[in-house]
């Protein structure tokens, strides 16, 4: 049978893969960023860590949906997503795997677990997709698994509730368990933490909030659920909102999650950037050394 | 019927909400809608043949979409806080401001009044503080 058995998230900046072309990964700016990376990256590459297939969760940013066609819950069934244009020519990565017998499975059994997903097959993925894979597997020839691409709308409101992604999680969970073929399947929720990218108020960077989401992710995560999308806009920016994509992710995991990995850092240019390992507590591994990081400016004491 | 009755959110005080958080717009159906084709204009240029012709003669570019005045005026300046009054939302303009081969920092930080070296300061110190721009209303 398939297993979920492990959630990533992910930031999914797109300066990060400008970083990687540049040449810059390494330098004072980016460096702590992409060290945080690092033990993520060795953990992954382990045989017994490397997932079959991933499903990721992340938002479509105006790439392969356009204000003609705003699906909420997406699935991408096909065998190849190609990394998209999105200005500045597709950023020059692998095109990405599809597992459409995996991906078909779960869409139809979403659908009879009452979530109304809307189905791909032809769709270009962008830096929300191909970021976190650059992230995690550098920059090999070849993706090293299969990729399920589940967008979610966060761009035009309201996008889904907490509630409502949390959920999703759970149906994921159960429609990966009900698969027969025997796979090692991660859920990875991308995007957040705390940012804002338009008007005056660009730039906001929330710690507190970020920190405290994390917690509650871990050990809370259906009371985080229940917050509304105006307590995101207030505390994490206009789009922070994207954080509720890692409540997908959670409720793919069942209820009790061991903490295997847990990187925070301010700011990845506009943002601040989290990524975390989770597994299911039955089945956890041990956890990374050291298992917290906090870098840049989310080291400095509050004021 | 016996089951609890469904609690549903009211779209009125929910979108009411969003006028509340000083110097942001939330991007909803009623930007969407006015701003549909300055975005569709953005995402036109995730093709190279018309980013090339986009770069060659702006103005006749903008001419061929069905833009108000003050739209292709704010493209024309590339005033990104102009533009989002205007209905456009970031993801979408982030193809125009690629063309450009500028940045989201770029970008974001011309929207907020600072320069883009006291844009860029403010983030490496810890980005901009919530405290006073949760709510208009409370002053929070
Ligand atoms: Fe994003």
């Amino acid at each position: 049978m398939a297993r979920v058995t492990t959630g990533i998230t992910s930031s999914h900046i797109p300066a990060l893969g400008a970083a990687i072309q540049t040449g810059k990964s390494r330098d004072d700016y980016w460096g702590p960023v992409f060290g945080g990376y690092d033990s993520i990256k060795e953990w992954i590459a382990k045989e017994e860590n490397m997932p079959d297939v991933v499903v990721l969760v992340y938002n479509d940013h105006a790439s392969a949906f356009d204000m003609n066609c705003i699906p909420t819950f997406a699935i991408g069934c096909g065998e190849v997503f190609k990394p998209a244009d999105e200005g500045w020519g597709p950023r020059p990565v692998p095109d990405v795997i599809g597992h459409p017998d995996l991906a078909w499975h779960i869409a139809q059994s979403l659908i009879l677990d009452d979530f109304d997903m809307c189905i791909f097959n032809q769709m270009d993925v962008d830096h929300g997709c191909t970021i976190p894979l650059s992230m995690m597997f550098g920059e090999p020839e070849e993706w090293p698994c299969k990729v399920i691409p589940l967008p979610v709308n966060v761009v035009c409101y309201p996008p889904p509730s907490g509630a409502r992604c949390f959920a999703l999680g759970d149906s994921i969970k159960a429609a990966v368990e009900s698969f027969p073929e025997d796979l090692n399947v991660h859920v990875w929720g991308t995007g957040g933490m705390s940012h804002q990218l338009q008007g005056p108020r660009a730039g906001l960077i929330n710690k507190e909030f970020d920190l405290n989401f994390i917690d509650q992710l871990i050990n809370d995560p259906e009371t985080l659920s229940k917050m509304p999308h105006i307590d995101y806009l207030r505390e994490a920016g206009s789009e922070g909102i994207e954080l509720v994509m890692w409540l997908i992710m959670r409720g793919a995991l069942g209820d009790k999650v061991k903490e295997l990995y847990n990187f925070y850092h301010i700011p990845a240019s506009n943002t601040a950037l989290g990524a975390l390992i989770l597994q299911p507590e039955e089945t956890a591994g041990e956890a990374l050394n050291p298992k917290r990081v906090l870098s840049g400016h989310s080291l400095e004491a509050a004021e | 019927m016996t089951e609890k009755k469904k609690e549903r959110i009211n779209i009125h005080e929910y979108l009411a909400q969003f006028d509340d958080i000083p110097g942001t717009r939330v991007f909803t159906a009623q930007r969407a809608r006015k701003g549909y084709w300055l975005n569709q204009f953005a995402m036109s240029l995730m093709k190279e043949e018309n980013r090339e012709r986009f770069k060659a003669d702006e103005k006749a570019y903008l001419d061929e979409w069905d833009l108000t005045d003050a739209a292709k005026q704010a493209v024309l300046d590339r005033d990104y806080n102009a533009m989002i009054d205007e209905g456009g939302n970031v993801y979408y303009l982030s193809k125009l401001f690629s063309t450009d081969g500028k940045s989201f920092q770029f970008a974001a930080g011309s929207m907020t009044g600072m320069t883009q070296e006291e844009y860029a300061e403010m983030m490496i110190k810890g980005g901009r503080s919530p405290e006073g721009v949760r709510s208009i209303k409370e002053g929070r």
